[in-house]
């Protein structure tokens, strides 16, 4: 269980959901999501694959557009920002591919400069690699700097992923299902590591899941999703005393295997 | 219930509403191509790096086929003119079928095979992988680092790479025509120059500029717009190729319509 996390500022909301819509043809994805992320909390989303917990965090960092509904984060409305400021927004995100999503032509070096020279071109190359640096005995790799990502592992390929988007310093972290297709000690690592980055970088999460484990490990708050909205939100204890259907299962599958 | 309620379209006018939307994010695609183009930043670095692969990728296979084409079509085309004894216009022939039509068309199917391909390919793995997503997070704008940069690429290389092919198929062509008439450089390029003006090298130019975009834009655009899965790589990279070659071959068309208007 997550040690009680004393850092959360309840008066202070990052993320703030309503009523969100969001469907491709027929395909009615998203059905009034409502969500407010605080800051310095994990919120960890459980729910079935297809449900739209992706489609939700790429909302989130316009990736994707709602239909109807708003999102705002940092005090911004997503939808109504021009391009600049978007950009500015978007360096304040920090959004974890569920399978890295490394620049497979690039080093892992230069994967991590790559950002920081985009956006920060002034910053000299003694502070970048300084950067690069901390963030990568941040993630535990700092020895595959020179590797290629072809070379690494999954969960290896994972940190780094998680490494590239904490270099911009975000304030909020998107992770995609942070344990998918890795081995339960990696995954305990990889927990470890998104509760030391909440610790150390001050950050606010959502952190998109299937695995019990993780939620429990890492969530300071709990949201399930069920057909396109959330269906029960509090700690892990409230959550898994409720008797709904879909929440039995998911707890009875994943502590019976 | 989804898929149901959608299949009661009609086939065909499903077909016609998938044509004119792909048609709409096409010239989208296009048109945020030349606005992007002439908004700094500029990727000089990537443009460069991009250069060099599109001359690395083509240039031994370039020099081989312009070679063989410029052998080949001499030696073709020598009995027919030997009829008429007139052999000693075999330089004024080639240089004009090779300098008009087969340098530039020549260059551009191979460009499109394997710089199309390449680029389509390549796009299309960082779209499934999720790589194109992850520079947009990042506040890296990737139609501005992938796109603009390969497509104009593609237009200065293409045209270099067509006066290169040019050169190379006229030294096949006066390999054989030295060995078999005796003709001397000096003679064969006299020749060679003869029938040969301004405006030939010029829309040559222009076609290979049209090519190059050709290239680069549509596979781009289906390596951008390649669906999820592995196999939406293989698929975004073959159907580069063959869009690319037939809109090559229309323009060819057209493009040589307008020409003769001209002369
Ligand atoms: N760009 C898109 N175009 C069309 N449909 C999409 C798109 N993105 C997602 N969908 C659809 O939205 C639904 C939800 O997808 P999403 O990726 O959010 O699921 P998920 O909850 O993240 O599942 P998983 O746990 O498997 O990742 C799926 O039915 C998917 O087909
Ligand atoms: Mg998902």
């Amino acid at each position: 269980m997550k040690p009680f996390t004393p850092e959360i500022h309840w008066d202070e909301t990052v993320i703030s959901i309503r009523d969100l819509y969001k469907s491709f043809g027929q395909n009615h994805v998203l059905r009034g999501v409502n969500l407010d992320l605080h800051r310095g909390e994990n919120i960890v989303v459980l729910g079935r694959s297809g449900t739209g917990k992706s489609v939700l965090i790429k909302i989130i960092s316009a990736l994707l557009y709602p239909d109807s509904g708003t999102v705002n984060v940092l005090g911004l409305e997503v939808e109504t920002l021009k391009h600049d400021e978007l950009r500015d927004l978007r360096l304040k995100i920090g959004f974890c591919f569920q399978n890295g999503a490394l620049y497979d032509s690039m080093t892992v070096g230069e994967n991590l400069a790559f950002p920081l020279r985009r956006n920060m071109p002034h910053m000299s190359k003694k502070e970048r690699d300084e950067r690069i640096a901390t963030v990568l005995e941040a993630v535990g790799l700092s020895q595959t700097i020179k590797q290629m990502p072809a070379e690494l592992s999954g969960g290896q390929r994972k940190r780094i992923g998680i490494g590239r988007t904490l270099i911009l310093r975000p304030e909020i972290m998107l992770y995609d299902e942070p344990p998918a297709g890795l081995d339960p000690i990696t995954c305990t690592d990889i927990n470890n590591l998104i509760n030391e980055v909440q610790k150390r970088f001050k950050t606010s999460s959502i952190i998109i899941t299937h695995d019990l484990a993780c939620a429990k490990a890492t969530g300071d708050k709990i949201a399930v999703m069920k057909e396109g909205r959330f269906i029960k939100e509090g700690n892990f204890e409230e959550v898994f005393s409720d008797n709904d259907e879909l929440i039995r299962e998911f707890y009875d599958y994943n502590f019976i295997q | 219930m989804g898929s149901t309620e959608r299949s009661e379209q009609p086939v065909i006018t499903k077909g016609i509403d998938k044509f004119f939307l792909n048609f709409y994010d096409i010239l989208k695609f296009v048109l945020r191509f030349f606005k992007e183009m002439f908004t700094p930043p500029y990727e000089g670095r990537e443009f460069v790096r991009q250069c060099y692969y599109i001359g690395n990728k083509s240039l031994l296979l370039i020099t081989l086929t312009g070679f063989i084409t410029g052998l080949v079509f001499t030696k073709q085309s020598r009995p027919s003119l030997a009829e008429f004894g007139a052999t000693s216009w075999l330089p004024s022939l080639i240089s004009i079928a090779v300098i008009r039509a087969l340098a530039p068309l020549v260059t551009a199917l191979i460009c499109a095979g394997k710089v199309g391909s390449s680029i389509g390919a390549e796009l299309a793995s960082m779209k499934v992988t999720e790589q194109i997503d992850a520079m947009e997070v990042s506040a890296i704008n990737p139609f501005k680092y992938l796109v603009v940069t390969r497509v104009m690429a593609c237009m200065l290389c293409v045209p270099l790479l067509m006066a290169y092919t040019g050169l190379v198929a006229m030294t096949g062509s006066y390999l054989d025509i030295h060995l078999n008439e005796q003709t001397s450089l000096a003679i064969f390029v006299q020749n060679a120059f003869e029938k040969i003006s301004f405006l030939d090298f010029f829309s040559s130019f222009i076609k290979t500029l049209f090519y190059g975009f050709t290239i680069g834009i549509v596979s781009c655009y289906q390596g951008y717009h390649a669906t999820q899965g592995t196999q939406g790589v293989g698929k975004a990279a073959n159907v580069s190729v063959v869009i690319s070659m037939f809109l090559i071959f229309i323009e060819e068309i057209i493009i040589v319509q307008v020409i003769n208007m001209l002369r």
